[in-house]
């Protein structure tokens, strides 16, 4: 192992609570922009994600909410390193890899060598949110799914081929489909194939990246209640992205709203329903239309100004500053607002929190 | 109710592929009243669009034809009419924005020119006075700096400027229906509350018909006076916005009403689902499409197709058993808080 026998920093040891399996600390993603042909000198940088802390507790469901662009699939896949995080930590706590069952330790993922990634790799899974983007439309459902049991070089054909057959019946599909391809499948068909691949390897940690906002209502629900089965079953601890507050709710046990790249708010799921904080939750949450005519009539939704700024350039200050209905000047535009813990477990970074019930 | 403005009636459009023929409206009727706000909803492929554009008379020849129906606007049927006379109502008289609208924006010219385009095409106005009046009209959608925005092209705008844009388009000429294919979709749910308030806003003003499409049950519950459900190219149902979703008689409507989840309502572990998924239009079986995966189906759906029935008020519904079905369990299944 050469470079990247890079390990964690010593002077500062790794801890987390016990009941504790992922902790993201100060994660920053910055994506360079470029000019020149031979000499590709950086002009400025896309910060898509800018220095965000959260956690996740083994066997619960975090969700991460915002508006498009906000940086919530690169989160996602700097906590994979399927991204190099530009600086923060990713801690996570794997099984040991002495193999002993009950013994765990940690890792920074953000930090972590080739081989702790190839062994982390078998414990942290991804599911994509286009069903007919993710899967090779020129493999078999068989040769899909057994991907990645063939990758760790797990069991062989005639292990894999059972194996496929017991995933595709935990994640409702017919067995007998293994020789299939992806087109002869619905779209919430499909999207179960990417949950039963997701599942090969035994995971502990699952990232759902909008696993059901391509789904038609009605196919959605088959795959959230799914997804609430699997969790059942196999104890299963999920970060679950997707902009629809609606599905969160249902879903989520604690749920942390980004904007423009930065985390708003963090509290436990009935907390940031019921008395959210922060003034962009309060206008996410007023514009998310409910199902109900008599309630949409009667309610007041907090129209926001103009459009999201640009990740290039992003406001100086609190990013929210340019939309805020609660702004104040020039504190908002000067001072960053640190995610600051105001009540147990609920977090807001915004110089003037204020709870406010727009459900 | 005021009067009518649009009948569709007996719709079936066709296309015809490699597989076979696709039904995709398949024997569809309805009314939009002036000024009324209609919302069209379905899953995916129910065939809204289709329906859409054969009102637009943009069904593309030869794969797509309307094999049958009559569409009556403000007394004429649209389906008789020349090339010629149709473009003079479209764009003037029925307007339609789309989900998309960088495929309705022109790239290569600017918003200003588009805009004066299409408004000298359908008003005697010279070149200045259309130029006064897209500026007005980006003004209405609340688009900052008209003025300086007419020279912007396309891809300079925002998703949401560019949807504004298209309202300003469509609504330059004073339509009397205005035909909205999923204008929000695409947007982040803060734009769509913008400019669905925005679109609300200038059709009351003006008492334009809105027909708009979405598969939001969310977005019609707030917006439109009447909804109609479709399913696999038929009508399921159709009623007030309050009767639907109050108290709906259809297998399906209380099926999607089931399993959405909603931001005011904590529900227990499991949400109602809708088992399998949306039949083939391509030799559909007989009887109710909605059969293999209704809760209620018992013999006769399978052979026999419901027509629909109307129970007072404008209300229909296509299912043998309406209104008789207990629906309640499906609608608010396992629903706590
Ligand atoms: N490889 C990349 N190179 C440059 N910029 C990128 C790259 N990937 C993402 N970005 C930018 O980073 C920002 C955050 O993107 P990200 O995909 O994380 O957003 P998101 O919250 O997942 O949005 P969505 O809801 O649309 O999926 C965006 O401005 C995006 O354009
Ligand atoms: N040009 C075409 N050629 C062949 N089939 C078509 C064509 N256009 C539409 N169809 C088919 O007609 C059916 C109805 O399509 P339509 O676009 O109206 O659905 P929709 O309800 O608007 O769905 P979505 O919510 O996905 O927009 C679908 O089965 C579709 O595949
Ligand atoms: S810090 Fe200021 S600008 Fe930011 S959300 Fe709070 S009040 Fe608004
Ligand atoms: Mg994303
Ligand atoms: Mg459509």
């Amino acid at each position: 192992m050469t470079q990247d026998t890079q390990t964690q920093d010593t002077d500062n040891p790794i801890q987390m609570p016990p009941e504790r399996l992922l902790q993201v600390e100060n994660l920053v993603k910055h994506f360079p922009i470029t000019q020149g042909i031979f000499f590709r000198k950086q002009i400025a940088a896309v910060q898509a994600v800018s220095g965000i802390s959260f956690h996740i507790d083994r066997g619960e469901t975090f969700g991460i909410v915002g508006e498009s662009g906000c940086g919530k699939s690169t989160t996602a896949r700097c906590v994979l390193r399927l991204l190099e995080p530009t600086s923060g930590k990713v801690l996570y706590r794997a099984e040991s890899s002495d193999g002993s069952s009950g013994s765990h330790e940690i890792i920074d993922i953000a930090s972590a060598n080739k081989a702790e990634l190839r062994r982390l790799r078998r414990e942290m899974q991804i599911v994509f949110q286009d069903p007919y983007a993710s899967l090779n439309p020129r493999m078999t459902v068989a040769s899909i799914i057994a991907e990645p049991l063939v990758v760790h070089g797990i069991g062989d054909t005639a292990d894999r081929i059972e194996r496929v057959k017991e995933l595709l019946k935990v994640v409702g599909l017919n067995p007998e489909h293994t020789n299939r391809y992806p087109h002869e499948f619905s779209g919430g068909q499909r999207q179960r194939i990417g949950v039963a691949r997701a599942l090969a390897l035994n995971p502990a940690f699952m990232v759902l990246d909008e696993p059901v906002s391509a789904l038609d209502v009605s196919i959605q629900a088959q795959v959230l209640n799914l997804m609430g089965d699997l969790q059942d079953e196999f104890g299963l601890t999920y970060l679950f992205i997707a902009h629809d507050l609606s599905v969160v709710r249902h879903v989520c046990d604690r749920v942390g709203v980004m904007y423009l790249g930065r985390m708003a708010e963090v509290a436990d799921r009935d907390t940031l329903y019921e008395r959210p904080m922060h003034p962009y939750t309060h206008a996410l949450m007023s514009a998310v239309p409910i199902p109900d005519p008599t309630i949409e009539r009667n309610r007041r939704r907090i129209i926001l100004e103009g459009d999201i700024p640009s990740p290039i350039n992003p406001p100086t200050g609190c990013r929210f500053n340019t939309r805020c209905p609660r702004a104040e000047f020039p504190r908002c535009s000067e001072e960053i607002p640190a995610l600051k813990e105001v009540e147990p477990d609920h977090w807001v970074a915004c110089h003037f929190p204020e709870v406010k019930q727009v459900v | 109710m005021s009067e009518p403005l649009l009948q569709v009636s007996n719709l079936r459009t066709f296309f015809t592929t490699e597989e076979g023929i696709v039904r995709a409206v398949d024997g569809l009727s309805f009314t939009i009243h002036k000024g009324e706000k209609f919302g069209v909803v379905g899953e995916s492929g129910s065939g809204k669009s289709v329906t859409a554009l054969s009102i637009m008379r943009l069904i593309e020849a030869p794969a797509g034809e309307i094999v049958t129906g009559e569409i009556h606007f403000k007394g004429q049927d649209l389906l008789r009419l020349g090339d010629e006379e149709m473009r003079k109502i479209r764009g003037a008289q029925i307007a339609m924005i789309f989900q998309d609208p960088m495929t309705a924006l022109n790239p290569v010219y600017t918003i200003g020119n588009q805009l004066v385009e299409t408004i000298m095409l359908h008003q005697e106005v010279r070149k200045s006075q259309a130029v006064d009046i897209g500026i007005q009209a980006l003004d209405d959608v609340h688009i900052p700096n008209p003025k300086v925005r007419m020279d912007d092209y396309p891809h300079q705008l925002s998703g949401g400027m560019r949807q504004r844009v298209m309202i300003a388009m469509g609504l330059s000429c004073n339509p009397d229906l205005l035909i909205a294919d999923e204008p929000t979709t695409a947007l982040d749910v803060t734009t769509q509350a913008q400019i669905l308030h925005l679109m609300l806003e200038l059709t009351e003003e003006r008492d334009t018909a809105v027909m708009l499409i979405t598969h939001d049950l969310g977005v019609v519950a707030g917006f439109c006076d009447n909804i109609q459900v479709m399913y696999a190219g038929r009508l399921a149902e159709r009623g007030t916005t309050d009767f639907i979703f109050d108290n709906t008689f259809h297998p399906y409507t209380a099926g999607l009403l089931g399993s959405m989840t909603r931001l005011d309502e904590v529900r227990e572990e499991r949400l109602y689902s809708i088992r399998g998924a949306p039949p083939s239009l391509i030799n559909p079986s007989n009887g109710c499409r909605f059969t293999p995966r209704c809760d209620f189906a018992q013999d006769i759906c399978g052979s026999k197709t419901p027509l629909p029935r109307e129970f007072g008020d404008g209300h229909w519904a296509a299912c043998h058993f309406a209104p008789d079905l207990d629906l309640s369990r499906v609608k608010r299944a396992e629903r706590v808080g």
